[in-house]
């Protein structure tokens, strides 16, 4: 058996080594060129991925601050976030550069500064030096040297004047919260009855004219609101001026790199650290502290600083609303198109139809949105419901982008998307399953309730998690359908109704947008657009990766096993 | 049997067999050969020279034939021959398809099936199918039996559990799957599948139970358990079952059918269909020199 196996091996070596001269033949080269481009697609979405976590999470990691003197007699005072290598064109040298974050904007007047490397002469790292984050006018760099109470000194030296300040500042910052709020709520609660009055006014004219009882009695109570705002708006104005005027009594200096002397009041002040001083615990509480207002709280600073979670809350809602409006919606359609049409040339056209809709620029889809949602349906529904607010205010409710609009303007430009993965679910459930049912005696929609749908939700889910990412990272047609640089309200809060769907909303994509490419600042934008943009990366894939939960749990259920 | 091998060789046999089937072939009419016993029987359901088409092809030509009560018939030809065609013709499933037209007309119990008043849904209710590759539903074993009931509104616990008890033990699964009911179907094995579908088919006391090459999917085990399965059907429901194994039809059958190319061709007891067939076509086929 050996003996005569062994030379038709080697015969057949042979045949193999002879076949070499023709590689196509093989397929290695395919199979090499195949896993090229797989792998190259892969290497650019993991690299893609990788940078933007690296940059996003490194935002708000306390950098050391280094104290540099120039040649020429100047000193600064900064964070190095970058630096590059330049060949001088007249000398032909090398010249290394590094980019200073100097901060102190309303000193020099720039954020950053390019030093070259040459005209350092001298470097420290200062235990003391302070970075502050502000309210207004960016970051600042200094030594804290006095703390004021009352105008007075009552502290010099760094160490006891940062002692002072951590002392007072939590105290301070709660009296701002607390003025922030009464602005906010209280006063927001006011003016909402002053409109409403308003408002009751403008539609007892409009309905029973301007002699009417009706509206004399309207007029009468807007005249009693009003009088009772303006005694609470006074009562809100003593309630702020108080606190307020107990922050202004505390104050701290700081000397700048080039021992200018600023003194800001410690209300300003959001936080301070030194970066120099802390280690690697202190710099992680710095870092949890500033992800924690970045996630939950406004923003400051024309966006380029504090939190964005109008918009988190924004892209959350926004991306919710679509996929509720968009499943039964291209659910719907698919089961028409796939169960109940008969096939023909009509069919095969809106399928083709519904497939290059899904190629149409998504800014016409705005377009659409704008001209058809906002002035035609959102016109419509104020001239029937809202008629007294544009009267009263000259202001349209929902004849305006708002949340629900920019959803709906999204869930048509999702729905080719879901159709086409909707049908294809639809396709393939075996036909032996849809006959099993038939024979049980089972109606047509009996069958699909019971029979084709649960079998084809895997499918469509898969169809519903591709719309939802789209829709998430659409930033062109919302720029014209509701989404704002700036919300001041949530389209979902605590006043009755509780969902505004009229409301116009943040939205992070179009935030990177604007810190990115419309900030006046947009060095110091710049590390909050990576962060932002891994936000919204994150936010996709947590929604993704819910869907996928639930499509597996769903396919579980459906899986075939066979002996 | 020995003589009809014998006769594999013998030039006028063979070309008597061709006469037939090349008569059959070329499109002309040949008369069913209908043994007189089938006659005798009362017939659930009754094939009245039933013709269809699909497009402009003709499967069916002229089918007449009673199927028997509480009886198995099995249906045998080669593939291609209308066997299937003429099973989903009784439930109307081939409605489905949109090129069919037929002419002719079948009875269940005397109730015209193509008549234009008679409401399919209904008429399907009376008959339950098993099909030839299992295809349970998406859903738990115990839903799947019940499912003809669920599909009527049926709600009653009570009335859903002692159909699906009965329906399982009827379909000899209850034993292997009563403490697993909730669990979901298709984590049964291939038999036990198939079985799940007979007792689905038979949930809801069908007046007819087709059964479309039941066993062609199923390993030479899971196909026994299921030919017994049909032995202890008779007496009980009518069988129409579509085969192309000869030994199973002789084994489980009462009567055979044997089609060629849309037409009956000879159509008696089982017994005598196997060991002395009028036709010798029928002969050569069932002993497997021909098809």
């Amino acid at each position: 058996m050996n003996s005569d196996t062994a030379p038709r091996r080697r015969s057949s070596r042979r045949r193999v080594r002879s076949s070499y001269t023709n590689l196509a033949a093989h397929g290695e080269p395919w199979v090499w060129l195949t896993a090229g481009s797989l792998g190259t697609a892969l290497a650019m979405i993991i690299g893609l991925l990788l940078f933007i976590t690296a940059r996003g999470l490194a935002t708000f990691w306390p950098l050391p601050l280094e104290r540099v003197q120039l040649a020429d007699g100047r000193a600064l005072l900064g964070e190095v976030t970058d630096r590059e290598q330049q060949v001088d064109e007249s000398s032909g040298e090398t010249v290394s550069q590094r980019l200073i974050r100097t901060a102190n904007y309303e000193l020099t007047g720039q954020h950053y500064q390019w030093i070259d490397d040459a005209d350092i002469i001298a470097f420290a790292k200062p235990d003391w030096a302070t970075a502050v984050e502000r309210l207004e006018g960016g970051r600042f760099h200094g030594t804290p040297q006095y703390f004021y109470k009352d105008g007075d000194v009552v502290a010099t030296g760094p160490a006891a004047t940062w002692q002072e300040f951590l002392e007072i500042h939590p105290a301070v910052r709660q009296r701002a919260a607390e003025a922030k709020s009464i602005d906010r709520h209280e006063r927001g609660h006011v003016q909402r009855e002053l409109r409403a009055a308003r408002l009751a006014v403008a539609q007892a004219e409009l309905d029973f004219g301007v002699e009417s009882p009706e509206h004399a009695s309207a007029m009468a109570a807007e005249a009693d609101v009003q009088e009772r705002a303006a005694e609470e708006m006074q009562r809100f104005d003593e309630q702020t001026a108080t606190l307020r005027d107990e922050n202004a009594r505390y104050e701290i200096g700081f000397l700048t790199a080039d021992g200018t002397d600023v003194r800001m009041p410690v209300g300003e002040v959001v936080r301070g650290w030194q970066p120099n001083m802390l280690t690697w615990p202190g710099k992680l509480a710095v870092y949890l502290d500033r992800w924690q207002e970045f996630l939950t709280d406004d923003p400051r600073e024309a966006n380029s600083a504090g939190g964005v979670f109008p918009a988190i809350w924004g892209t959350v809602a926004m991306t919710l609303i679509m996929a509720i409006f968009v499943a039964p919606f291209g659910v719907l359609a698919a089961l028409y198109l796939r169960e109940y049409a008969s096939s023909g040339p009509i069919t095969s056209a809106v399928r083709i139809a519904i497939n290059n809709l899904a190629g149409v620029p998504s800014i016409v889809y705005g377009a659409f949105g704008l001209g058809f949602f906002c002035y035609v349906v959102g016109a419509g529904i104020d001239d029937l419901f809202f008629e007294a607010s544009l009267v009263a205010d000259n202001q349209p409710v929902f004849g305006t982008g708002g949340l629900l609009w920019a959803s709906l303007t999204l869930a048509l430009l999702t729905l080719p998307v879901v159709i086409v993965a909707t049908e294809e679910a639809l396709a393939s459930v075996p036909n032996s399953m849809r006959e099993g049912s038939y024979a049980c005696g089972a109606g047509k929609w009996q069958t699909i309730r019971r029979i084709v749908l649960p079998r084809a939700l895997p499918g469509i889910m898969t169809g519903l998690i591709l719309a939802m990412a789209r829709g998430a990272g659409e930033v062109a047609p919302l720029m014209l359908v509701g989404v704002k640089k700036l919300a001041s309200e949530l389209p979902i809060d605590g006043v009755f109704p509780f969902i505004h769907p009229e409301r116009e909303f943040m939205h992070l994509a179009y935030l990177i947008y604007d810190v990115g490419f419309q900030s006046p600042n947009s060095q110091a934008a710049q590390p909050m657009v990576f962060t932002i943009t891994f936000l919204l990366v994150a936010i996709i894939a947590v929604l993704n990766i819910a869907a996928i939960w639930i499509r597996g749990r769903l396919r579980r259920r459906f899986e075939t096993q066979q002996f | 049997m020995t003589s009809s091998s014998s006769a594999k060789t013998d030039p006028t046999t063979t070309a008597f067999q061709e006469d037939r089937l090349v008569a059959v072939a070329a499109g002309i009419d040949v008369p069913s050969e209908v043994h007189e016993q089938v006659a005798e029987e009362q017939p659930v359901l009754e094939i009245d020279s039933f013709n269809l088409w699909y497009g402009s092809k003709q499967a069916l030509h002229g089918i007449s034939m009673p199927i028997p009560e509480r009886q198995v018939t099995a249906l045998v030809g080669p593939s291609g021959c209308g066997k299937s065609t003429l099973l989903r013709s009784v439930n109307r499933l081939n409605d489905l398809v949109q090129s069919v037209k037929i002419t002719g007309d079948m009875r269940l119990n005397g109730d015209s099936i193509y008549d234009r008043r008679t409401d399919v849904i209904e008429l399907r209710k009376r008959m339950g199918m098993v099909f030839q590759k299992p295809n349970p539903f998406p859903m738990s074993i115990y839903e799947n039996v019940v499912y003809a009931l669920r599909i009527d509104g049926e709600r009653n616990r009570g009335v859903l559990d002692e159909v699906c008890e009965r329906s399982l033990r009827g379909a000899a699964l209850w034993d292997e799957v009563k403490d697993r009911l909730a669990d979901s179907a298709l984590g049964l094995s291939g038999g036990q599948q198939q079985r799940l579908c007979i007792a689905r088919a038979i949930a809801a006391e069908p007046e007819v139970l087709l059964l479309d090459e039941p066993c062609s999917a199923l390993d030479p085990i899971a196909t026994g358990k299921v030919e017994d399965l049909i032995q202890e059907l008779r007496g009980t429901y009518s069988v129409l079952m579509v085969t192309h194994n000869m030994q199973q039809a002789s084994r489980t059958s009462d009567y055979t059918a044997f089609m060629y190319l849309g037409r009956l061709i000879e159509y008696g007891p089982t017994t005598e269909i196997f060991t002395k067939p009028i036709l010798r076509e029928t002969e050569a086929y069932v002993t497997g020199r021909f098809g």
